[in-house]
């Protein structure tokens, strides 16, 4: 019994030690500055005061900014998710080999900053820009017409910038639909329509409101493109924030906006858990008896008229069009949709692509781009700012990987291997990085780090992006380690390994390739990461977005295209490194 | 009672250079079971999609009735297929899985719920109705895949290895239970799988393939008793092959010489025609090769082995250029003790000596 008990309490210890650093980060660098940031915005001279809500709700500026925020993140979501749907549609239904090169066009433009991709699209829409000369050339227009600065400049870069985001996270889900089932459903007599909105459908529907639930989440904290893109009349809540640090230093009524904007999230995720679960977002499968949906009968009997009515249309369409291709592949994927998604794939990235030739051009960033020079290069190579900023952003990417990596796995492990009670719990927790907005983090660790002495340091940026970045990390690590076979460990402790030798011989070499893959997605968190270092970098040492943010707001410049370029060049490298890397990973 | 024939001309198909099936013509009677057995890349599950509608042949033609069904779309076959993992809808629940094909042929929502749960009596599952797939063991599963598969009648029913997944007891019974159905429906099936034993026991008819077309297509006796050529005398059941070589045909029987003029013995045709001279192969069965009876062989004890109802010996046969012989009896008890090394005399009844074409049967 002694015994029994020394093991169980030394387990207890080693299981607090994986677990420690995690928590220990995200209670100092998540909860404590978020918190402070709530209280201040309660606190005033006197102590508790609810002035700053007053302020907020007695006019209707603030609330008409809610309601913008909220319209276009609506928008931007419907609009993801119907353009993302048969995108993802025929990503998981491909063979290996193309559905690679559609994939590397999906991460790319995923990976892709922010930054660089609405930068691209106020070159593009500008009175000189493509789609203008374009509109000029084909006659539509006689004189530039002003595509910047309104509702639709802002849809295009918001859509854009999180397209991938919504293709990625219903393929995650599609993938997993057995292909057999609409077969089977054709061979039970379903034409293609109806077996499409009947079986195939209903099962994607996880995905989609995953996706639809993750891109309204990002598009509410959203502020790089309303800022770029947009007109006043397009300004969104994380702007009001931005302006109430950086302008008034008004922590109180940043807090209060902050709290809205979280309350507005929370709401949303509630709504959200109710209807469909959380547990369908990390794509955990359904309990034994859990029912697919917690929905009532009408409304499911309502839907499923609407799906059957649908695949009827959708039939009665099919065979209108297509009554003379009677022998065609049914497993192959017709030419609309293919051409849709490549259509959509070239315009996803295109904007960044058209980038390149502008950044060699001598004629500013009209197009098209005229003479050759590398003179744009070399003033960001010759200029300190711009390189200090580089190897900053390399450092820090660095210094967040390794951070992640080694505070995530252990946590990983634990989730995945023991049975720690409070499981669903703990796992909500970590992954609370990515349901706050990005805003008010960066914002209270703003607050903490000027009280003690972190601002404009390496560390307290490391620290911040880990804080983001490691939620990814443990998704990532968890899923490997949910594929790995334990019994493996068992066969190398029975061989006469000891845990360690265990861990170093078997565990980690299996590992490999799901750890750098996740330190990589780690590093490009923090490598692309603005809104923490907007703040934290406190004016000086800025990394390499943040010096972008900074000169794009100044002016829009041909310099900023050879950065682009080498940004986008760089994540391109990066893609092809970590796609080879899994794929050597997959072929053991 | 709804059956229909099934007709394949000349069927093909071809992935890039890879050919799955070479033309092949197959004739399926109405009623009957036919069983498309192989190992795994012979082209029987290529011949099931092709048959199914779930994938366009290069050439050929299908014919149902005699009509030619080889461009129709699967949803217009009216064929039934049961899936390997079943591919039950794990969005709906048992009932709807199974009236499933009933709302696509529009049959109304009452008369559809009562044909569902007769089909659910068919396979004796009738209180499951309300559940959803995953809630039921592999065994069940397959049941409803059956019960959604018979329950709009259609003419043919084609099974794709459909107890791969069960284990070795369930499958048996599962086994016993498709053939019950098989005789109160009496719908034609086209059955896929890649164990013997389960096309032996199952079927009116075995088509055996082999790389992408019919080794050969016959009873289970047939295919047994009388093989065409090596790779079905290999993969029927354990077999003794012998080298020898014709010396004298009388009809049905032959004389021949084993080996390197080791013994004279008789053999019989698999039905085909040999000549004399001709180097051939005799297949005896484990359990026609008998043991001490003053026979043709001798050779070594040189393992037994004990698998319940059956003993096996395993012999080296003292002459050089012969493999390793099994010989298989039933297992009884107080027979005598063998001993490892001791030497046996080995023989079988011309009867029962099947003699197989070197290379590919004519």
């Amino acid at each position: 019994m002694a015994t029994m008990r020394a093991i169980s309490q030394r387990l207890g210890w080693t299981r607090a030690a994986m677990g420690a650093p995690l928590v220990l980060l995200l209670v100092l660098f998540l909860v404590y500055p978020v918190g402070q940031l709530l209280l201040l915005s309660v606190h005033g001279d006197n102590g508790f005061t609810l002035a700053q809500y007053r302020q907020l709700f007695a006019s209707s500026v603030y609330l008409d900014v809610l309601l913008i925020t909220l319209k276009i993140s609506l928008v931007t979501t419907l609009v993801c998710v119907v353009t993302g749907y048969p995108i993802a549609y025929l990503i998981s239904g491909v063979g290996k080999e193309r559905k690679a090169t559609l994939l590397f066009w999906v991460l790319l433009s995923f990976w892709t900053s922010f930054l660089v991709r609405a930068f691209a699209w106020i070159v593009l829409l500008g009175r000189n820009g493509v789609i203008n000369k374009l509109l000029l050339w084909l006659g539509i227009i006689s004189s530039p017409a002003s595509l910047l600065y309104n509702f639709g400049s802002v849809l295009v870069g918001m859509v854009n910038a999180l397209l991938p985001l919504a293709v990625l996270t219903m393929l995650s889900v599609m993938e997993n639909i057995d292909r057999n089932l609409p077969r089977a459903a054709a061979t039970l007599g379903a034409r293609p329509g109806m077996a499409f909105w009947k079986i195939y459908f209903p099962l994607s529907l996880p995905g989609v409101a995953a996706a639809g639930i993750m891109v309204f989440v990002t598009a509410i904290g959203f502020f790089i493109v309303p800022a770029l893109l947009g007109g006043r009349r397009e300004t969104m809540i994380t702007q009001l924030i931005i302006d109430q640090v950086q302008q008034t230093m008004n922590w109180g009524f940043a807090g209060a906006i902050s709290v809205l904007l979280l309350v507005v999230v929370l709401i949303v995720f509630a709504a959200y858990d109710r209807l469909l679960g959380l547990s369908t977002m990390t794509g955990a499968s359904a309990p034994r008896n859990a029912k697919p949906s917690r929905l009532s009968g009408p409304v499911v009997r309502a839907g499923d008229a609407l799906l059957t009515l649908l695949g009827a249309i959708s039939d009665r369409i099919i065979l209108l069009l297509s009554s003379r291709r009677r022998d065609r592949n049914p497993d192959q994927a017709g030419m609309g949709l293919q051409a849709f998604v490549w259509t959509m794939l070239l315009v996803m990235s295109a904007p960044t692509i058209l980038m390149i030739p502008l950044s060699f051009g001598n004629g500013g960033l009209n197009w098209p781009p005229q003479g050759f020079t590398l003179h744009w290069y070399e003033t960001v190579l010759s200029s300190p700012v711009w390189t200090q900023a580089m190897l900053r952003s390399l450092l820090v990417g660095i210094g967040t990987g390794l951070l992640a990596m080694l505070i995530g796995t252990p946590a990983a492990f634990l989730l995945v291997r023991s049975d720690i009670s409070g499981k669903a719990a703990w796992l909500a927790f970590i992954l609370s990085p990515i349901v706050v907005p990005r805003m008010i983090i960066a914002v209270g660790l703003f607050y903490v780090f000027a009280r003690i002495g972190l601002v404009g340091s390496a560390v307290g940026l490391v620290l911040g992006h880990t804080v983001v970045a490691v939620p990814y990390v443990v998704i990532t690590m968890m899923a490997v380690l949910r594929n790995y076979d334990t019994r493996l460990d068992q066969a190398a402790q029975s061989l006469g390994a000891r845990p360690l030798a265990t861990l170093r011989y078997v565990t980690f070499p299996i590992l490999a390739a799901g750890m750098m893959s996740s330190f990589l997605f780690a590093f490009a968190t923090s490598f692309d990461e603005l809104t923490i270092a907007l703040f934290a970098t406190g004016g000086l040492n800025a990394t390499l977005p943040k010096q972008f943010w900074d000169e794009v707001t100044l002016q829009v410049s041909p310099v900023i295209a050879a950065v682009s370029t080498c940004l986008f060049v760089f994540m391109g490298l990066l893609i092809f490194v970590a796609e080879r890397l899994r794929r050597r990973a997959a072929a053991r | 009672m709804v059956s229909s024939s099934l007709c394949i001309r000349e069927l093909c198909k071809r992935y890039g250079d890879f050919v799955a099936l070479a033309p092949t013509s197959l004739d399926v009677a109405k009623g009957e079971f036919l069983t498309l057995l192989g190992p795994s890349g012979s082209g029987k599950t290529t011949l099931l999609s092709l048959i199914a509608g779930l994938a366009q042949p290069d050439e050929g033609q299908i014919l149902i009735d005699d009509a030619d069904v080889t461009h129709s779309p699967a949803y217009d076959r009216d064929i039934g297929v049961v899936f390997q993992n079943y591919a039950l809808f794990p969005h709906m629940t048992i009932e709807d899985n199974i009236a499933f094909p009933l709302k696509m042929r529009k049959v109304s929502d009452a008369e559809a719920r009562r044909r569902a749960g007769e089909a659910l009596e068919t396979v004796r599952l009738p209180h499951v109705a309300k559940r959803y797939p995953r809630e039921l063991s592999g065994g069940q599963q397959q049941r409803i895949a059956l019960a959604r598969c018979i329950v709009y009648r259609p003419a043919i029913i084609l099974m794709d290895e459909p107890l791969g997944a069960l284990d070795k007891k369930l499958r048996d019974q599962m086994q016993l239970e498709i053939k019950r159905i098989h005789r109160e429906l009496g719908t034609t099936i086209v059955y896929v799988t890649h164990d013997q034993e389960e096309a032996m026991t199952m079927s009116d008819r075995i088509c055996l393939m082999n790389a992408g077309a019919i080794e050969q297509l016959g009873t289970p006796q047939d295919l047994y008793f009388r093989p065409r050529s090596l790779f079905v005398a290999d993969f029927l059941g354990e077999s003794n092959l012998l080298s020898a070589t014709v010396r004298g045909v009388d009809g049905e029987g032959l004389d021949i010489v084993l080996a390197e003029q080791l013994a004279a013995s008789r053999a019989v045709g698999n039905g085909s025609r040999f000549a004399a001279g001709e180097p051939i192969k005799v297949m005896v069965r484990p359990q026609n090769l008998l043991v001490g009876e003053g026979g043709q062989l001798s050779g070594r004890l040189t393992d037994v082995m004990i698998s319940g109802s059956l003993t096996r010996l395993y012999i080296a046969p003292e002459a050089a250029g012969l493999p390793q012989l099994v010989a298989a009896h039933p297992t009884r008890s107080g027979s005598p003790p063998y001993e490892i090394g001791q030497r046996l005399s080995l023989g079988w009844h011309a009867a029962d000596a099947v003699a197989i074409h070197e290379g590919k049967g004519i």
